[in-house]
């Protein structure tokens, strides 16, 4: 066997099915020893960016590492974006790049990086294998790191000749790693702390990030018991599902006013898989100003403390703490603090305003009724996904895919593809931008290639959205270099030169139709939504700002 | 702000330095000194540094170096604690009068001559860092030519080790 051969074999013994990736010389000898097998699925992405994104869109849904494969040099620093991306949200990948020969290795040659080296920062590991018989050890423990405890990127850096090399080793069963012992479960003490404190509050709210989207179905039941009023951050959406009657939306920048308001008015906050970022805390000293008690459950010690006090620390399993919540948990007397918190969502809940034109947030919403918020939903970056955060309903945990710590603008597609691979029989609906869209939109010829049915939403403002709100808002309207519209190109017409049907939706009466047409299509469509050019998202919490300072409405509507 | 010394026990692997300086540069930790060396047990090497932080930057120091997996453990020395820097200074000298002048300062801080030239000596110093600036202070009035200082190395005092057994609770 050799090395290449024995990377397969050790992917395979991981439980890899696919593989993202895209070849090139120095990765060659590992496509060689693909084309010879038959369980193991390669997509072909037309550029290296979209496998790495591929791969977390895939671990994202499905809950599994995913993997992503590129060359030396310029096809792993393609990937570079994608690991960064996934560092941010702690999703769990395996990227695989080939590398030039070790005898080369520091020389300069030809499409050679020091790829190890530009990723140690955006990676929760890495690797450079320089002898044959490490590979199997490496293959498992790059998956065990990537997986667990926190999940990240982890990467594995192949020189060619180690590829080409005689491999006569065995494969491991487990891994043993002394620097690495992630907590499994959670410590009882502190969460006896927890429940304790949970019923001695007068204010509580729960709040969920993206690493609760593994502890679901406890979380739930948690919140069925205790009646907690419940916030998930765009990480977190879906692991309470939208209609639950105790879900308030989004915390945040551009959160609902009644998350909002309850978290600035809380006592308890009990955060479950999210590290309090500053697009969810604004400005950390304002930041709930009542707050008596933080209990911060995350399975990373690091996060605890990181950016909050926790009163109650709780390093540990997302799931297994909560389980143990769930199962402690009792109704909590809180009739007052629901009383207020309705008036609050009665006062200013999530508005759409009142135009004759086609609006991002009413496709949004039509395709959220049609679905029944059943989707996989995919976004971009931009208004359009601040919209898609706040109009989707999204029901199921694994369900919204959004590029949030990096915030990376042409995640959507290729994060599509991925979770369209992940979970071949369902709805994987994309909200894109026209600006997010046109970063990858090369991946077409991905969906195309593999008929996967991903339905693609082009929110089309022409423009850059979002950086234009903020032009509108604080830089007195001087719209520097955010006009895209003079120049996209004709979305349904580039969907047909890729071979994918297509169609442009430019009035509201076309709505009902359209949505219809686009979830009725058996296989891949792209739909051009022409939507009002300059929309705003409300309510925002200016950057750096807290919830007394939020702006509700678009400041111009509110003028005489 | 307070002076942390704080140990580290790695695996000897190839970069685990950089990962540790560049995590540090990163996060924005303010890095005195550093030392690193191998110790008694095999593949493992043992690195100290000083940082100057309140409790919670500390507490991050800490929480950031175990989340690496090749760091084995991570201790802040803020009990009793001894700590030691190599020094050696080369200064410029002039006359039989300098030299006997250098040699009380040298005694005074119990540093060795080490090299002896025409115009210039070398000591060897050891000690807490304070001693040692303080030793480099003196003989600024004499010329300094060229120091080179380990970094801090520390150890707690008494018993207490720094264990490889103890489970590391982090990512
Ligand atoms: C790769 C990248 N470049 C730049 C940005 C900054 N940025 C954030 S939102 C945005 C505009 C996105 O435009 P579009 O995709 O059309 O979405 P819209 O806001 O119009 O809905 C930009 C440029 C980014 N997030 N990512
Ligand atoms: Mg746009």
């Amino acid at each position: 066997m050799t090395g290449a051969e024995a990377v397969l074999e050790a992917l395979r013994r991981q439980g890899v099915e696919v593989i993202f990736g895209h070849p090139g010389g120095a990765i060659m000898p590992v496509y060689d020893a693909l084309y010879k097998r038959r369980d193991l699925h390669h997509v072909l992405v037309r550029h290296e960016q979209a496998a790495g994104h591929a791969a977390a869109g895939y671990a994202r849904a499905s809950g599994r590492v995913g993997v992503a494969m590129a060359t030396s040099g310029p096809g792993a620093l393609n990937l570079v974006t994608a690991l960064a991306d996934a560092m941010m949200d702690a999703t769990p990948v395996v990227a695989i790049t080939g590398q030039v020969p070790t005898a080369v290795v520091g020389t300069d040659a030809f499409q050679e990086a020091d790829v190890t080296g530009v990723t140690m920062p955006i990676t929760k590991h890495n690797y450079l294998v320089t002898d044959v018989h490490d590979l199997p050890r490496v293959v498992a423990e790059a998956f065990y790191i990537a997986a667990t405890g926190r999940p990240g990127p982890v990467l594995i850096d192949l020189p060619k000749d180690v590829q080409n090399a005689e491999f006569t080793g065995s494969f491991p069963e487990a891994v043993d790693l002394p620097g690495y012992k992630p907590v499994q479960k959670g410590h009882p003490r502190q969460v006896e702390k927890a429940l304790a404190a949970l019923r001695a509050a007068e204010r509580p709210v729960l709040m969920v990030g993206g690493g609760a989207q593994g502890a679901a179905e406890p979380i739930r039941r948690l919140v069925e018991r205790s009646g907690i009023p419940a916030i998930g951050t765009l990480q977190g959406l879906g692991v309470v599902a939208a209609d639950d009657p105790r879900f308030l939306g989004m915390p945040g920048m551009h959160g609902t006013y009644a998350a909002n308001q309850a978290i600035h008015q809380a006592d308890l906050i009990l955060g479950i898989g999210l590290r309090f970022d500053d697009r969810v805390t604004g400005d950390l000293s304002r930041f709930a100003p009542k707050l008596r008690t933080l209990i911060h459950v995350n399975i990373d010690p690091a996060e605890i403390g990181k950016v909050l006090k926790a009163h109650i620390p709780l390093v540990g399993d997302a799931a297994w703490v909560a389980e143990r919540l769930a199962e402690g948990a009792e109704p909590l007397a809180i009739e007052d603090w629901w009383r207020q918190i309705r008036a609050w969502q009665q006062a200013h809940p999530l508005r759409i305003p009142e135009r004759p034109e086609l609006q991002s947030q009413e496709v949004i919403r039509a395709f959220g009724e049609a679905t029944g918020g059943e989707a996989v939903v995919v976004t971009g970056v931009g208004q359009h996904q601040m919209f898609a955060a706040q109009f989707y309903p999204v029901k199921r945990p694994r369900s919204f895919l959004t590029s949030g710590g990096l915030g990376t603008m042409g995640f959507g597609l290729p994060a599509a593809i991925g979770a369209q691979v992940a979970r071949p029989g369902e709805t994987v609906l994309l909200f894109d931008g026209d600006g997010s869209f046109q970063m990858t939109l090369q991946e077409l010829a991905t969906v195309a290639k593999y008929r996967l049915p991903v339905k693609i939403v082009i929110l089309n403002n022409g423009f850059l959205g979002m950086v234009r709100q903020w032009q509108d808002l604080f830089y007195d309207d001087r719209y520097s270099e955010v006009f895209l519209a003079d120049s996209n190109p004709d979305f349904v017409k580039l969907a047909e030169a890729y071979g994918l049907p297509a169609l442009r939706v430019e009035a509201k009466d076309e709505l009902p139709g359209a949505v219809a047409r686009v979830l009725e299509s058996e296989g891949p469509v792209v739909a051009d939504f022409r939507v009002v050019p300059e929309e705003g998202v409300f309510p925002m919490i200016p950057a750096g700002g807290s919830a007394e300072e939020m702006i509700l409405e678009p400041p111009k509507e509110v003028e005489p | 702000m307070k002076r942390h010394l704080v140990s580290v026990l790695v695996e000897d692997h190839p970069r685990v330095l950089t990962r540790i300086t560049s995590m540090f540069a990163r996060r924005g930790f303010n890095i005195d000194s550093l030392a690193v060396g191998r110790t008694h047990l095999p593949g493992v090497s043992r690195i100290s540094f000083v940082v100057y932080g309140d409790d919670r930057t500390i507490e991050q120091v800490e929480k950031q170096l175990n989340r690496l997996i090749e760091v084995l453990k991570v201790v802040d020395h803020d009990g009793p604690r001894l700590e030691r820097e190599l020094a050696l200074v080369k200064v410029r000298v002039e006359g039989i009068e300098e030299r006997l002048e250098l040699k009380e300062i040298a005694e005074a801080f119990r540093a060795r001559i080490v090299d002896v030239a025409r115009s210039a000596l070398t000591f060897e110093v050891s000690g807490h860092p304070a001693k040692i600036d303080r030793f480099i202070e003196e003989l600024t009035h004499y010329g300094v030519l060229e120091t080179m200082r380990t970094g801090a190395l520390g150890m707690d005092r008494g018993e207490r080790v720094l264990k490889l057994r103890a489970r590391k609770e982090a990512i």
